[in-house]
């Protein structure tokens, strides 16, 4: 099935899949807001991107799809890109769920629920 | 995680008279404060903490859907409601398109979990057109109820 032709190798390697394996390490999980972004960067390349968690693929360029996952703190998700962009396309994605999606740490407190407290325990005050 | 476990039925509402995205909180927040699911000396600091979670990004997820939401000490489990407005609001959504469809959620602290569980709920449900559109053309919070029941059960067939 080699096909020794040109166009056939950049076919290939246009369709060549590749994975790279990241944890939710937010202490929220995947909710709204870090699946907008995440959806929102996939959206940026041309190659398709699914999200694995067990038995669970996804689109990644979908914001209900990535709701579907409810991966929370600590799931290790694996990242699938299949296109001529894949590698760039994982390094971006990759480099979002190292940032912990640039979420506060505890973003409810900051909401003020209680009404009088900023941000609360554990925090990371230069946030 | 199913609807029922967290949709206060007797707080869902098919028409909301509300026209912007603070009104329709303040109509949800009220909803749930009569049914009896949180006390009306939360129910302020429970919409200006909603507000200020949409602050820091819309919940309007796409679709004609939001999802606002915070958590609480005043709840002590999951707790939210159901509201269309036939009309739609302007949510700031994603898409920027106008919302129809609003699942307001509160959910006690420390429990992320439960939150996380409720959105894989609606969002999976929401991926089905027809469930949507029938949602959007409910007549009444009995009609609302029942194909949260019918989702619940199997999923609404199209």
């Amino acid at each position: 099935m080699s096909t020794p032709d040109t166009m056939g190798d950049r076919d290939t390697a246009e369709r060549q899949t590749l994975s790279r394996e990241v944890v939710v390490s937010n202490s929220q999980g995947l909710h709204a807001r870090p699946a907008d972004l995440l959806a929102r960067e996939a959206r940026k390349w041309r190659s398709r991107i699914e999200l694995v968690v067990d038995a669970h693929r996804v689109d990644g360029k979908s914001i209900l799809d990535v709701l579907t996952l409810a991966a929370e703190a600590g799931t290790r998700v694996v990242i699938e890109a299949t296109g001529p962009d894949a590698r760039d396309a994982l390094d971006a994605l990759g480099t979002l769920f190292a940032k912990r999606f640039n979420e506060l740490e505890e973003p409810s407190n900051h909401d003020g629920s209680t009404g009088h407290r900023h941000v609360s325990r554990g925090g990371t005050p230069g946030h | 995680m199913k609807f029922s476990d967290f949709v206060a039925s007797d707080a869902i509402r098919a028409r909301v008279e509300a026209d912007s995205k603070e009104g329709v909180v303040r109509e949800m927040v009220r909803a749930l404060v009569d049914a009896g699911r949180i006390t009306r000396s939360d129910e302020e600091s429970i919409v200006r903490a909603i507000m200020k979670r949409e602050d820091l990004g819309s919940t309007g997820i796409g679709r004609g859907v939001a999802v606002p939401h915070t958590k609480h000490p005043g709840v002590t489990r999951l707790v939210g409601t159901v509201a269309v407005s036939p009309p739609g609001i302007d949510f700031e959504s994603l898409d920027g398109d106008p919302v129809h469809l609003f699942f307001l959620l509160v959910s006690p602290p420390d429990r992320p979990g439960d939150h996380l569980r409720a959105l894989e709920n609606i969002s999976r449900q929401l991926r089905d057109d027809t469930f949507c559109r029938l949602l959007k053309a409910a007549k009444g919070p009995v009609d609302i109820q029942h194909l949260l029941e019918e989702a619940d059960s199997q999923g609404v067939a199209s």
